[in-house]
């Protein structure tokens, strides 16, 4: 259904760029196409563009429907809007599919250009500065110089610091929530439960599984149901599901008995129907890899001396997977660098997934920030 | 805006211009229990200063933002770790000390992170609290606008407690000032006189 203050019916586009890319880990593109969407209108200064930059299994419908599919709500509709916290009537917003996505974007889906035949698994590793080098290409192409503000959770407000280093001059706001500097031993443990599901399946077949015309269902779906577990908090899930039992009795079978049972299979099932996996275990490394504090012996502070842009970092209380902890590294090391910074620890039972919602005090915040960035 | 609340405002910009005295053009300054940012705003306005805000209360941080101040949301009752020696020229603390626990650490931190403190308090010896206890009642006033059951305060001190405890954690008392209810600067026996409180802080050289 259409919401209220929405961006209404859009359509995505695409675009081609037949200049290689050279990838971080050594690899090149000979070229390659993203999908986006936009919302709203660039202004004649050009001054008034907002990225938002996707997490892990987002893409570039990030608002309005499809005329075709009004169920097709984008996943960040919520925020972006006439009237809403990323305001249309003042901002032009765009929403992109990353490369190596499986939405359209050239990715392990396309068909590499040597063979003939599906990249699968011979498509390249991508990693966050290859995603934002690919960014930047879509950014010239719209012919914005720089963004007012690119913003994303998790995964992509990874992407939004990534911007802010490595084209300092391209961004006036970077907006980091629900994220973190660098993934932690615990968040790379689960992220390789997620790869070794995908990669033991039968049906994986060394990721050329579109040869053999199947998909490993199970793996993504198991990589889905343990990726769940890490985005919600146990006293949001205790509140959803408890210990409530699908058939009102102990059935003593490995059938589903409780009902969160029910929902991580039903949130599989439903994941492994429309995902890639290879875009999944190329994500999970993307998101592993990202350390801008890498080559700088690990100083963040060091790494971050780069950046130019204004930040906005939110953290949610209830967030296990990027802890406000997190956020505060990256706030202390803006701190060191003298950058502006706002940094709000919010309060949301949520978890990780707090980001996607429309939390009061979360969407204040956010609008606040956003109404006071000149265009 | 109603007396009472034109009378708060007038009290605060009293108070921002008694802090802003202290503090020279173009400083980095830092404000424990910022509010709404409204300090800092002043001072970045009237003096060009770099500062942050650190604030605990929701809508105060949103406040901050609507204010387009730079905030940081933490609890500084586990003190300042994350902020670096001596990275503030002068760091603030405006009528907040009195709703916080750690006091000590609090006073100490305040002093690592910056070159100079700035710390304002309501004196609870003052004349006119002293005649509501002698009445049988705790103190309410324009410095301490609260009822006991309903006051975020939760240290209640005096300026020769003040200073008993800036000697005892080796802090140098570098100036005071202290006015009464009506905003008159006070040098008479200020721990009798005065209402408001004003301390510029250093470590002992």
């Amino acid at each position: 259904m259409p919401q209220e203050n929405s961006v209404g019916v859009v359509v995505p586009q695409r675009v081609r760029f037949n200049e290689a890319l050279a990838l971080r880990s050594g690899a090149s593109l000979p070229g390659f196409e993203l999908v986006f969407e936009t919302y709203g209108t660039l202004n004649a200064a050009r001054s008034n563009a907002v990225l938002v930059c996707h997490a892990l299994s987002g893409g570039h419908h990030v608002a309005g429907t499809y005329a075709d599919d009004p169920k097709s709500v984008g996943w960040w509709d919520n925020l972006i809007g006439p009237g809403k916290p990323l305001d249309t009537n003042k901002f032009f917003v765009v929403g992109v599919n990353n490369l190596g996505g499986c939405y359209g974007s050239t990715g392990p889906l396309s068909t590499n250009p040597e063979t003939g035949k599906r990249y699968g698994a011979d498509f390249p590793l991508v990693t966050v500065e290859d995603w934002v080098a690919a960014q930047a290409r879509l950014a010239d192409h719209l012919h914005v110089d720089a963004w007012a503000a690119v913003i994303g959770g998790s995964l992509g407000g990874m992407q939004a610091l990534e911007w802010s280093l490595q084209f300092p001059e391209r961004i006036r706001h970077a907006m980091v929530i629900a994220s973190a500097p660098k993934l932690s031993a615990q968040n790379i443990a689960f992220n390789e439960v997620a790869r070794q599901a995908i990669i033991s399946d039968p049906d994986f077949h060394g990721g050329h599984y579109t040869e053999h015309g199947v998909v490993p269902a199970n793996g993504l779906r198991l990589a889905r149901m343990v990726g769940h577990i890490t985005y919600l908090s146990d006293s949001q899930m205790g509140e959803k599901f408890g210990r409530r039992l699908r058939h009102g009795e102990h059935k003593f079978s490995y059938d589903v008995d409780f009902e969160i049972e029910s929902y991580l299979r039903y949130q599989g099932d439903k994941f492994a129907g429309f995902f890639d996996a290879n875009t999944y275990l190329m994500t999970t490394k993307a998101l592993d890899y990202f350390d801008p504090a890498y080559d700088f012996d690990g100083n963040l502070a060091a790494a971050l001396a780069r950046a130019k842009a204004k930040f906005f970092v939110a953290s949610f209380s209830t967030d296990w997977r990027f802890a406000p902890a997190r956020s505060r590294e990256i706030v202390f090391a803006l701190l060191h660098n003298r950058r502006h910074v706002a940094y709000a620890e919010i309060d949301c039972d949520a978890g990780h997934d707090s980001f996607l919602l429309d939390d009061a005090h979360y969407h204040a915040v956010l609008r606040a920030y956003l109404e006071n960035i000149s265009v | 805006m109603n007396m009472s609340q034109l009378r708060a405002k007038e009290r605060e910009r009293f108070d921002f211009a008694v802090i802003a005295n202290w503090i020279p053009p173009g400083e980095r300054v830092l404000d424990l229990g910022c509010g709404d940012g409204t300090l800092l705003r002043y001072l970045r306005e009237t003096k060009e200063v770099a500062g942050y805000g650190v604030e605990i209360d929701h809508a105060s941080v949103l406040g901050c933002i609507r204010n387009g101040v730079d905030v940081i949301q933490i609890d500084i009752e586990g003190g300042l770790s994350g902020f670096e020696d001596q990275s503030f020229n002068h760091v603030i603390i405006s009528q907040a000390l009195q709703a916080m626990h750690a006091t000590e650490r609090i006073l100490t931190e305040m002093l690592r992170v910056a070159e100079e403190a700035v710390v304002s308090f309501p004196n609870f010896a003052y004349r006119a609290n002293r005649a509501a206890i002698a009445g049988g009642h705790m103190p309410v006033s324009e410095d301490l606008p609260y009822a006991w059951y309903e006051t975020p305060n939760v240290r209640f001190f005096t300026l020769a407690d003040f200073e008993e405890l800036c000697g005892k954690l080796g802090i140098e008392i570098r100036e005071r000032l202290a006015f009464d209810e009506g905003g008159q600067p006070v040098s008479d026996d200020p721990n009798l006189n005065g209402s408001l409180a004003f301390y510029r802080l250093g470590r002992l050289r």
